[in-house]
């Protein structure tokens, strides 16, 4: 993991940039405090450890009280992209991702989870204010993301292109990665100016923010400051009902890098968090 | 089902007296029973069969921009049905629960609850077990109606020779049928299948098809059940309710293979067991199986189906023509490396959904579209004859098992009956063993 420093930054995009939603404004100054953070998104070999670790109950609910494993997939949900240990792992729910983190504390005592939007557009810019870190011209994109004009249709191995400056592999482009946050379009309007450490809590099923944009998107997407609403509709080819708690049928493009907060938590707000999302 | 009329009629006598403006429209009508028929033009829905896939299918069906309720309900299970109403109604998949209309009184359960619901529906959704398919499909069609059935449609010869007969029945009473291979209300293979008929990639000569997973869940014996009830539970494991997963989920693969040639197979023959998955719980059926398929011109389909964990993963269809070749997965169409044709995905559409879009807005037309039971049934009996082949070892020949009469359903079907395999005195059930196994003398 790579240490990320306390310090404050613009959230958002100025309305003159190329590809800007609504959702992007208003800009607002925030504060973040240090944490570190998975220089590469979670892959294959690091998920597996726990999806196929057999000590570990499948269940087809998820539930705070036991950790527990996702079900099988009826079908390939990397869709012949490749398993490789490298690949970054995908198809995934937040909450799937969630209990990946509930699974490590146990084993390791170490809180990890996911980042907050704040948190991941900061460490995005690595201290810059353009559109991506390598500056607003998108021909640059190309030696640090993969999005659909370089990506063949697929994604790649973690770490196959260039950092961001703060050391951070795949943070644009490859998958798209969850955050903590309930998706609001008007979160920004929202925040006190100085704001620290915001996060949206926990709300409905349906919509939760992810971030970076994937080996799918359009350059323009594939933004600092863009911010991305899941939807129902990316579970909308699994035949069931209920539908399935831990996977993705057409979230092919989703994936996840884990944070671990520089001044660890308390057992009991550790619970807590647990708790207010794996509920 | 007269108060739910009566509710919906109150509705559109509201809407037409503020267009009228002064609300002096009569009540008087509202006692007019034929004034009521004409206007309501609900189409009322029951379902058999409440799993996962039996309520996603309700689901869709309440999903569609006509006017569907869902009337009534049967299982083999009380805690079933409660689960499935209790989704319908939550709302957390999608609001539907105002076209719920299902009472205690239309909540039926047990075996025979299936007879107790067609009754009181225009359509019927089919989603038990794949064993009871020809049973369920044959009183359906008896009593006029109209069917969404999932696939397969049958696990045995005399189940898919039964849903042939019904399905010409149908066909003379027009009543839609449509049989849950969603590739075909899916676009990208639509789009795939019709270049494929104007000639881009030539004849088919040969095909591979793939479902190869990690397989699917268990459901363990609990104390007190009944061997029927257990073997009820756990379907999953037991042919008479099953077909063994080359005919549950592969039928999908074998089907678009089918659907694309314009024919079905006229023989199998190939290799299969379970290596790994051979646990008493995993029943009787096997962890893979690999079928040579052949076509009456000589073309051969490959077809590879596995339940084994960890093990390299694939679902799809490609086949090989005189001038290309089409990969479904990738929805592409190539020659010597060159794409011809390629869908773009953002086109995609969502095929379960669909293929309720369009059989409820046929039906609400009074229009008959839809007889897809016979190819329902022709490509169950290619699944089935590719599991007889890797069972046996032996040739399978179309014709000679289509005519065995060959069933593999309980004599009775009760709690207390014997299903039709019994587990030995360790729990394990006997396995059909390649050389030994024998369809035919």
């Amino acid at each position: 993991m790579v240490p990320i420093r306390s310090g404050s930054f613009t959230i958002g995009s100025p309305a003159n940039e190329d590809g800007r939603d609504e959702d992007e404004a208003p800009q607002k100054k925030v504060q973040v405090s240090g944490f570190w953070m998975g220089e590469k998104e979670v892959s294959f070999g690091e998920w597996d450890t726990f999806f196929k670790n057999m000590e570990v109950p499948q269940t087809k609910d998820i539930s705070v009280d036991a950790v527990s494993r996702p079900t099988a997939q009826y079908i390939d949900l990397t869709w012949g992209m490749g398993r490789d240990d490298r690949h970054p792992t995908n198809s995934m729910s937040q909450q799937a991702a969630l209990m990946y983190c509930k699974w490590l504390y146990d084993k390791t005592g170490v809180f990890y989870r996911l980042p907050t939007e704040a948190e991941w557009e900061y460490a995005c810019r690595a201290g810059t204010q353009t559109a991506t870190p390598f500056g607003n011209d998108a021909r640059s994109l190309e030696a640090y993301g993969y999005f659909k004009g370089n990506s063949e249709g697929k994604f790649h191995k973690t770490a196959s292109l260039k950092p961001n400056g703060w050391g951070l592999y795949d943070m644009l482009g490859n998958l798209s990665e969850w955050t903590l946050d309930q998706y609001q379009t008007d979160a920004y309007a929202k925040l006190p100016s100085d704001a620290k450490d915001p996060l949206v809590a926990p709300g409905s099923k349906y919509p939760k923010v992810v971030r970076g944009g994937s080996y799918l998107d359009n350059a323009e997407e594939l933004r600092c400051a863009n911010r991305i609403a899941s939807s129902a509709s990316w579970n909308k080819r699994d035949p069931q009902i209920p539908k399935s708690k831990w996977w993705l049928t057409d979230g092919m493009f989703v994936g996840f890098r884990l944070v671990r907060p520089g001044k660890a938590p308390t057992k009991a707000e550790i619970e807590k968090f647990f708790e207010s999302y794996l509920k | 089902m007269e108060n739910e009329k009566l509710h919906r009629s109150r509705r559109d006598f509201v809407k037409q007296s503020t267009m009228l403006a002064g609300g002096i429209v009569a009540m008087p009508l509202m006692s007019n029973a034929g004034y009521f028929q004409s206007v309501d033009d609900t189409i009322k829905v029951a379902v058999i069969g409440c799993g996962g896939r039996g309520t996603g299918a309700a689901m869709q069906a309440l999903s569609t921009k006509q006017n569907v309720k869902l009337v009534a309900m049967a299982d083999a299970f009380r805690d079933r049905l409660d689960n499935s109403y209790k989704a319908l109604m939550d709302g957390d998949e999608g609001d539907v629960k105002e076209r719920v209309a299902v009472t205690e009184e239309t909540k039926f359960v047990g075996f025979d609850a299936y007879k107790k619901v067609i009754p009181l529906a225009d359509v019927v959704i089919i989603a038990t077990p794949p064993g009871f398919r020809p049973i369920h499909f044959e009183e359906a069609i008896s009593q006029g109606k109209h069917v969404f059935m999932e696939k397969p449609v049958a696990t045995d010869p005399a189940g898919v020779k039964k849903v042939l007969e019904v399905a010409e029945i149908a066909k003379k009473k027009k009543l839609n049928v449509i049989v849950g291979l969603q590739r075909h209300y899916q676009t990208s293979y639509r789009e795939l299948y019709k270049r494929v008929q104007d000639g881009m990639i030539g004849d088919i000569t040969s095909g591979q098809v793939y479902w190869n997973s990690d397989g699917v869940w268990v459901r363990p014996r609990q104390a007190g059940q009944t061997e029927m009830e257990y073997q009820m539970r756990n379907w999953y494991y037991f042919n008479w309710l099953c077909g063994d997963h080359i005919t549950e989920q592969h039928i999908h693969n074998l089907d678009v293979m089918n659907w694309f040639k314009g024919a079905y197979p006229v023989k199998a023959q190939g290799l299969g067991g379970r290596q790994v998955r051979n646990g008493k719980e995993y029943g009787e059926i096997y962890d893979h199986h690999f079928v040579e398929f052949t076509y009456a011109d000589g073309s051969i389909m490959n077809s590879q189906c596995r339940h084994i964990k960890g093990t390299y993963s694939i679902v799809d269809e490609m086949m090989v023509g005189t001038k290309g070749t089409v990969k479904c997965g990738a929805a592409e169409i190539s020659s010597k490396g060159k794409t011809l044709f390629k869908f773009d995905k953002a086109k995609e559409n969502e095929p379960y959904q669909n293929e309720h879009d369009e059989l409820f807005a046929a039906i609400a037309k009074g229009e008959y579209k839809f007889a897809d039971a016979e190819n329902g049934a022709r490509s169950t009996l290619t699944s089935i004859i590719g599991r007889m082949a890797t069972y046996s070892g032996q040739i399978i020949e179309w014709d000679k098992t289509l005519n065995s009469g060959i069933s593999i359903q309980p004599q009775k079907y009760a709690w207390d009956a014997p299903p039709p395999v019994l587990p030995d005195a360790n729990g394990f059930y006997p396995i059909a063993t390649p050389g030994v196994t024998k369809y035919f003398s």
